[in-house]
């Protein structure tokens, strides 16, 4: 068991923010830490879960690879906001 | 109509004959239309039309439905109250000024306003019961896998199952019966195993074990399940098992230790699911689009900055976090264990009782508009039913009755795939 809940701080929320590509205004950060600390307290009860024997019985199920129709590029295109060519048009990489 | 039912309203007309000719359907609308908006409740996708139809979609039409509406929902499905809809609220139809429960509210609702016959909604941790026992109508959470998620917007994908409401519980399983088996287009899905050991395997259809019948039922009542529950849930409830005795069902109580932990281990696993699921929506290939300015991380970000509402940020950014470097064995990696320990929980419980039972809900509907300021509170009225997603196994919420005037719901949890069973004895309630 750790030693104190961990706490997020308005620094910890705007760098998950930017791993997860989701802008935030400043009131949200401000919102989302208070509401992190309960909620991150409350998930430290995990700690508390015995490690348990996960018995998967799986076996893998495979197909030969075939051939089928797929999405014209057409409609696969339909609902971008922009195109070019047949491709789909995104921002700029850098 | 008041209460906000339908995000799009739209006739999709299904073939000529089949087992559903001439009954009406509502659909959620995070299951994709071909042709017809689907936008997850969500302004990411107000404008988001699908080129495909899910596969249950197709199952409906081919079954000679019609489906009248694509019904509102939380967010994405996130959350307990339909609140979360960047469409709006809906309003219950069984209580009104009251909310119908969500993430599948609309569903729910339109049913009880008998704006549909029946519904499909989707249950990643309770969507389709919590609704069904708030607007006081049947809902039918499957067992992972009889259903298809092809062209389900995916949440949580190892959690959910698509489902469908009606008025009575025989209804529902008609329409079960329509959506179940087999789909080479979802990898989980499977024919459901010949269960000869459980009651009412042997009827040929779901529709058809909707005969009522209880006598030799073996109920267990998890006492974790009901313990903090609102006192007149807790009444009804008792009063529904004694009517149940009543026509020759037996019950005992029985004990599931690691449910005390299964809000947790459920919003762990589901926020980190969902955190990967919702990666795709970057405003590129569909949804609303950052624009070019900037470098992609940059656009990606206003993209869904805009396109997002809170309670579905929060869940990205904590799943996010549960995932990061250095707390995945902390929290991620817990939440495993303890789902391992619920199934193990359930599946002794089942061996020494056909079904279990609870209050669907620990509380009778909230007012709309009461519990968006704390989230945390809002996912602890998800106790009784996140257990059931984690546990893979099928569940149905079945009108119990009502406290100050408010609906109340049984929950009934079976073995896996023994929804006949499910049926059977729920079906002697509505």
């Amino acid at each position: 068991m750790s030693e104190s809940p961990e706490t997020a701080d308005p620094e910890e929320v705007r760098h998950v923010a930017q791993l997860a590509r989701v802008g935030l205004a400043d009131d949200e950060v401000d919102q989302f830490t208070r509401q992190f600390a309960d909620i991150l307290e409350y998930f430290e009860t995990l700690d508390e879960v015995p490690e348990v024997d996960r018995e998967a019985d799986l076996a893998n199920v495979m197909r030969p690879d075939v051939e089928r129709d797929s999405l014209e590029s057409e409609e696969a295109l339909r609902n971008a906001a922009d195109t070019e060519d047949g491709y789909f048009k995104g921002p700029n990489v850098s | 109509m008041t209460e906000n039912l339908f995000i799009t309203e739209e006739t999709i007309e299904g073939d000529d004959d089949g087992p559903l000719a001439g009954q009406t359907v509502a659909v959620k609308d995070n299951i994709s239309t071909e042709g017809v908006r689907t936008t997850c409740g969500s302004e990411m996708l107000s404008e988001y039309v699908p080129p495909y139809d899910a596969t249950v979609v197709s199952r409906l039409k081919e079954a000679g439905a019609t489906i009248v509406g694509k019904a509102n929902m939380d967010e994405f499905g996130m959350g307990t109250t339909t609140e979360t809809s960047a469409f709006g609220p809906t309003e219950n139809p069984a209580a009104p000024g009251y909310v119908p429960g969500g993430s599948s509210g609309g569903s729910a609702a339109a049913v009880a306003a008998g704006e549909a016959d029946l519904a499909l909604g989707s249950d990643t941790g309770g969507s389709i019961r919590c609704p069904a026992a708030f607007c006081g109508v049947v809902g039918i959470k499957p067992t992972y896998g009889l259903v298809s998620r092809y062209g389900l917007v995916a949440y949580g994908n190892s959690l959910e199952q698509i489902g469908p409401f009606a008025d009575s519980v025989e209804d529902a399983a008609a329409l079960l019966d329509v959506i179940a088996g087999e789909d080479e287009r979802d990898a989980t899905t499977q024919e459901p195993p010949h269960d000869s050991g459980t009651r009412a395997a042997e009827h040929s259809s779901y529709a058809d074990a909707a005969t009522g019948d209880v006598d030799g039922l073996s109920i267990g009542v998890p006492t974790e399940l009901l313990e903090g529950a609102d006192e007149g849930v807790v009444e009804t409830f008792w009063d529904t098992i004694g009517d149940l005795e009543d026509r020759g069902a037996t019950y005992h109580e029985v004990s599931l230790p690691s449910v005390e932990h299964a809000v947790e281990a459920y919003y762990v696993i589901a926020m980190s699911e969902a955190s990967s699921n919702l990666a795709r929506f970057d405003g590129v290939r569909y949804g609303n689009s950052g624009g070019y300015d900037g470098n992609w991380n940059e656009a990606f970000s206003k993209a869904r900055e805009e396109g997002f509402g809170d309670e579905v940020k929060r869940r990205i950014l904590l799943g996010t976090y549960a995932l990061s470097a250095g707390y995945h064995d902390k929290y991620y990696k817990k939440a495993q264990d303890a789902r391992a320990w619920v199934k193990q929980d359930f599946d002794e419980a089942l061996e020494e009782a056909d079904v279990l039972a609870s209050p669907t809900m620990p509380v009778p509907p909230f007012e709309l508009g009461e519990g968006l300021e704390d989230p945390l509170q809002m996912y602890l009225a998800d106790a009784n039913t996140v257990p059931v997603n984690l546990a893979d196994l099928p569940a149905i919420s079945v009108p119990a009755g009502e406290t100050d005037g408010l609906p109340v719901g049984l929950q009934l949890v079976g073995p896996a795939f023994g929804e006949k069973q499910l049926i059977e004895a729920a079906s002697a309630l509505a």
